[in-house]
């Protein structure tokens, strides 16, 4: 009894394959009206539909290898990636990766209703066949889809982490020759690297001789802080440039100092502007007010 | 030893990661904020907080933090409990000590920490773990007295 039921699985699939090949067409237009379709292609309709072809082309090719219920059948290799970034842009819209697998289950309502529109004057068994195998095929399709969902959200999850990192360690250059890094957040051990990286970095590249580090907008300097300051202005020393650490609120003083901190070989000033007059007057350059009247205008 | 807290009025966070130090940092300050700590004082025990949970997390290799709000009479403190199972100190007049470090730190966690609070304690076994108490009361000059003077 094997080899038949084997061979009736397999025609079923056949015949899946043959379905999907020949309403590739309309397939493509009814999943391309569908929110996970429509909402992620929104520049263009007929983008959406040759996204949703190329998905279709893959189902037909996994159901004409037999291989229904493989996740890993090749056939899903070509769309993985597409069906990835899709996955991305639901996820970065704020969807959980349960919404996104309902809306990939509409997808087999679609594709299950053309069916059933095909064959409903012929409701024989291998109609019933190729029902089942469609079925099972876009349980499969769903499973690809949430695999690529949790690996995106991951992915965005780190990502964001990292611009984060990026993003909050901007180096400013504020004159010729002066440089300011405001730090803002938490300064753990993977922010100071960051930190120490782009200031150095940004200190050969700029040629820059003064360098400033505004802490105004760091909760809490505890000795793991400190010593990633001392580090910091350490090795900015040795690249030539002086660092002037400003924004030390009086709290934060007040607490360096009980801490037992030495921050005696930091040179420190109590705000951005003070650091930048001092950078400034160290290069021989001067501010001063204006006299009134001397304006030429 | 400072009596044993109320487990009811007890908030307990993980200490595993980094996240969880800033985890708990925020969870102090909000504590200490409601108590009415001034801004000073509340700088002092976060700090001292991150210090005690940092050890926790690296020299203790992970824990927890308790955070209980105390009351005597019309005062208002905060207790924080770090604990851990790690490898406990040894000598832990020597780990007091400014500038004793076995890891390449500052070594003024311990020490710097005991001059932000108003009691530190500490009770460790070496290969039992280490517990670490802080105590914090609102300061008289900043909590309103009437008919004092
Ligand atoms: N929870 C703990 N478990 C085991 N050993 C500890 C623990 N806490 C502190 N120690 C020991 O006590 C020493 C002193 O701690 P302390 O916090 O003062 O300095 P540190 O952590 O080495 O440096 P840092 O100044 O960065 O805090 C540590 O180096 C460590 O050997
Ligand atoms: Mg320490």
């Amino acid at each position: 009894m094997q080899v038949p039921e084997q061979a009736g699985a397999d025609s079923a699939a056949h015949g899946l394959a043959d379905f999907l090949e020949r309403r590739r067409e309309q397939l493509a237009q009814r999943w391309a009206d569908g929110p996970l379709f429509r909402t992620v292609f929104t520049v263009s309709r007929d983008e959406a539909v040759e996204a949703c072809k190329a998905v279709v082309d893959a189902l037909s090719e996994v159901a004409s290898t037999g291989r229904l219920e493989s996740v890993g059948a090749p056939g899903f290799g070509e769309v993985r990636e597409q069906l990835g970034r899709m996955a991305a842009s639901r996820a970065g819209r704020g969807f959980t990766p349960a919404q996104i697998a309902d809306e990939a289950a509409g997808l087999r309502t679609a594709a299950v209703e053309l069916l059933r529109d095909e064959t409903e004057d012929r409701p024989d068994d291998e109609a019933r066949d190729v029902l089942l195998a469609l079925t099972v095929l876009m349980g499969t399709l769903r499973l690809v889809i949430m695999e690529t969902t949790v690996s995106a959200g991951e992915e965005l999850i780190a990502r964001q982490q990292l611009q984060l990192l990026e993003v909050a360690t901007p180096v400013i250059s504020l004159w010729e020759g002066v440089i300011a890094v405001p730090l803002i957040g938490t300064l753990d051990s993977a922010r100071s690297q960051v930190v120490m990286e782009s200031l150095l970095q940004a200190i050969v590249e700029q040629r820059a001789r003064y360098a400033i580090l505004d802490i105004t907008g760091v909760p809490t300097v505890d000795s793991l802080v400190a010593q990633h300051l001392m580090k910091t202005v350490a090795a900015a020393r040795l690249m030539g440039a002086e660092c002037v650490v400003s924004g030390i609120r009086p709290a934060i003083a007040q607490t360096i100092v009980h801490l037992g901190i030495d921050l005696s070989s930091v040179l420190t000033r109590s705000s951005l502007a003070d650091a930048l007059a001092y950078a400034l007057s160290r290069q021989g350059i001067e501010v001063s007010q204006r006299a009134a009247g001397a304006n030429p205008r | 030893m400072t009596p044993a807290s109320d487990p009811a009025t007890a908030t307990s966070l993980p200490i595993g990661s980094d996240a969880d130090l800033a985890w708990v940092r925020h969870q102090v300050r909000q504590f200490a904020a409601e108590l009415g700590f001034g801004l000073v004082q509340q700088t002092k025990i976060v700090t001292a907080a991150s210090e005690l949970a940092r050890n926790t997390l690296v020299h203790g290799g992970g824990g927890q933090a308790r955070i209980t709000p105390l009351r005597n009479g019309p005062a208002s403190g905060l207790q924080l409990v770090f604990i851990d199972t790690g490898p406990g100190i040894r000598d832990v007049e020597l780990a007091m000590t400014d500038g004793y470090t076995t890891g390449g730190g500052l070594g003024l966690g311990l020490s710097g920490a005991r001059r932000l609070v108003d009691e530190l304690a500490i009770e460790t076994e070496p290969g039992q773990g280490t517990v670490v108490t802080l105590v914090a009361w609102v300061s008289r000059a900043s909590a309103v007295r009437p008919g004092s003077g």
